[in-house]
């Protein structure tokens, strides 16, 4: 055995899945279906990790988010009526007693319209205070963020975001220093955002950021007059070199005490992280996989039981010739080289047509779903493999039984 | 090249089992055949002379006796050693010619070089000079459905001579063909026996055993005759 007689029984293989075309596409169509599985597999799980990894980096790793009220796991939000919203007082508390929060900010969210000129959009307001920029760094793309000092004073002042801008100014237009009526209050344009991009189906820069304290008093205040501090929800960053849990336990017991919650009582807060909410909306994207997982090794199963059995046949339509090679001189170990050579060949040309398949069917999921999708070379190694392991595992019983034919009986063979 | 034969048999027996019952194909045969000789194999279906054949060619071992080619008893061999013997020793040539369908004349050929364990360096230029030899040099990029069925044994004696054998042994060369062509392959084999090649050709056909110079008889397992014959037929047909 060696490079020459490989490259014969090549040759030998390749003649043989030539004259049987239709025969050798049907059999393979297992592995076509096998691969092509594999590899949307493995784009929409690549893809869905390196999303992961994006929008984690984007809205930061060791951001934690407090919102009042309790809420279960799977979205049912429970005793929201009775908790009281989160204060500046609540915040204070936090700063002094959980140690390793670098950044914290509250965020008072609503809906407003914005009026520039003739334009006019309906858009988000985020109130927060000065330090909101280093919990969730986001870089200008003109103009300065706000300061503490206008934060205290309820100053009219915002920044804009990319959409919003978009919306309201002609193209070229700077908004810097011009004057945004917010429900109908006029506002100083001090800075402008630079481009974030789509976050979990929302448009992330479709959004106006205010001080706090200004929001809470002229844009979206009113409903929460029974707390006048109220500050919406707090988001905090953990120093690095504090564990994300551990800051998570600790602030959880602070607010309960601060919050008056009892022993036995359930939360009147919620804090989440957002490496575990990305987890779990990512988790579509991961169940997925798992059915093309499970398709996959099904197709690649049938697929090779498939093999095995066209390549069975070939074997007994073949006996006299392999009687023949037997009397000129072939070893068992030649005559089953040959076979695996045949039915590695048959699986590698399936596997090759599935690549190309399973290549356009992932191009057409991240056009049509807007998938992130990632096909490396990795994923071609692994669709390549799996089908040349198919053919070898299930090559071996056909080929074994063509090398232990008995030449004598093989030559005489009808 | 006297007193080392090519094939020396001493004491074959070769029993099968068929089903239930023991089948004694040879009892006890001894012969020995020296290099250079053209023999014939006669005997009527089930004389025990394909068993016979079958051990010639290494295809087989026997259940007794010794069986020596080249020097070298076959009785104690595994597979792959008698594998090796067939592919270095032996050229065989079958009635159904046994080429591969849809495969060239150059290829059919070039078949043993591949199992060789001592390939010549260039395959198609060894499976050329071959087919030259039994006059097909035109042919090379022929499929066998494409030639005749004397054609078609010429390719497979070519395939036979490719790995340069000590001995050709022919089951029944002719059979699949008429008279003519008969005397075309059988010519062949006296031209490669005067050149100096062993032949053993198995037949049932009285004709084709003419042109041996020695006739071995097989009936019921055992050698019955062992014969010298002068006359050369194919002196005979150049003569004509």
């Amino acid at each position: 055995m060696d490079l020459q007689a490989i490259g014969e029984f090549t040759r030998v293989a390749l003649t043989a899945l030539r004259l049987n075309k239709l025969r050798s596409v049907l059999t393979a169509l297992g592995i076509i279906i096998g691969v092509a599985s594999v590899i949307v597999m493995e784009a929409i799980g690549n893809g869905a990790a390196i999303a992961l990894q994006q929008q984690i980096a984007s809205l930061g790793t060791n951001v934690l988010n407090v919102m009042a009220g309790s809420m279960r796991i799977g979205g049912r939000q429970l005793g929201l009526g009775g908790a009281a919203p989160l204060s500046e007082k609540d915040m204070r508390v936090i700063r002094e007693r959980v140690p390793g929060v670098a950044a914290i900010s509250g965020q008072l969210n609503g809906s407003v319209t914005a009026v520039y000129g003739a334009a006019n959009w309906t858009t988000q307001v985020n109130g927060v205070h000065a330090e909101y920029f280093d919990v969730r760094p986001w870089p200008l793309e003109s103009g300065r963020y706000f300061t503490p000092a206008e934060v205290g004073s309820g100053a009219r002042v915002a920044l804009v975001g990319s959409s919003v801008r978009r919306e309201l100014f002609a193209e070229g237009t700077e908004p810097t220093g011009e004057l945004l009526r917010i429900n109908n209050i006029p506002f100083d344009i001090i800075g402008t955002l630079t481009t974030r991009g789509q976050s979990g189906g929302n448009d992330a820069d479709d959004v106006i950021i205010v001080p706090l304290s200004t929001a809470r008093s002229r844009l979206v205040g009113r409903g929460f007059a029974t707390v006048p501090d109220t500050v919406g929800s707090i988001a905090l960053r953990v120093e690095d070199g504090y564990d994300l849990a551990d800051t998570q336990a600790t602030l959880a017991d602070v607010l309960r005490k601060q919050r008056r919650v009892n022993a036995g009582e359930e939360d009147n807060f919620t804090i989440r992280n957002f490496a575990s909410l990305l987890q779990t909306r990512n988790d579509q994207q991961r169940t997925l996989s798992y059915l093309l997982a499970t398709t996959a090794a099904m197709s690649l199963l049938v697929g090779g039981i498939g093999i095995m059995n066209i390549m069975l046949v070939s074997v007994t339509e073949r006996t006299r010739e392999i009687g023949l090679r037997m009397a000129v001189g072939a070893r068992g170990v030649d005559v089953l080289a040959q076979f695996l050579t045949e039915a590695v060949l048959l699986c590698l040309v399936g596997g090759l047509i599935g690549l190309v398949l399973g290549v356009g069917i992932t191009i057409a999921i991240s056009y049509v779903a807007g998938w992130t999708v990632s096909i490396g070379a990795g994923t071609v190694a692994l669709a390549i493999l799996a089908s040349a392991a198919v053919g070898i595992i299930f090559g071996f019983v056909p080929a074994r039984r063509a090398a232990r034919l008995n030449p004598i009986d093989a030559l005489r063979y009808e | 090249m006297a007193g080392e034969p090519l094939i020396a048999a001493r004491h074959l027996d070769k029993t099968y089992l068929l089903g239930e019952q023991q089948v004694q194909a040879l009892r006890d045969v001894s012969f020995e055949i020296q290099p250079g000789e053209f023999v014939a194999i006669m005997g009527p279906s089930g004389s025990g002379k394909s068993t016979l054949m079958n051990i010639i060619g290494a295809l087989d071992t026997p259940s007794a006796g010794t069986m020596e080619i080249n020097g070298a008893d076959v009785a104690g061999m595994n597979a792959d050693q008698l594998a090796d013997l067939r592919n270095r020793t032996i050229g065989f040539v079958f009635q159904q010619f046994n080429l591969l369908r849809r495969t060239t004349a150059l290829d059919n050929v070039k078949l043993p070089l591949l199992y060789s364990r001592h390939r010549p360096p260039d395959l198609t230029k060894a499976a050329r000079a071959s087919l030259e030899q039994v006059s097909l040099g035109d042919r090379l990029d022929h499929q066998p459905s494409q030639l005749s069925g004397g054609q078609q044994q010429r390719v497979a004696i070519a395939r036979a001579l490719v790995n340069s054998p000590r001995l050709i042994l022919a089951d029944e060369p002719t059979g699949a063909l008429d008279t003519h062509t008969s005397a075309e392959i059988m010519a062949l084999f006296t031209r490669l026996n005067a050149a100096g090649l062993t032949i053993i050709v198995v037949t049932h056909e009285p004709d084709v055993a003419t042109y041996a110079r020695r006739l071995l008889r097989m009936r019921d397992g055992r050698l019955v005759a062992d014969e010298r014959q002068a006359a050369n037929r194919a002196a005979n047909l150049a003569a004509s």
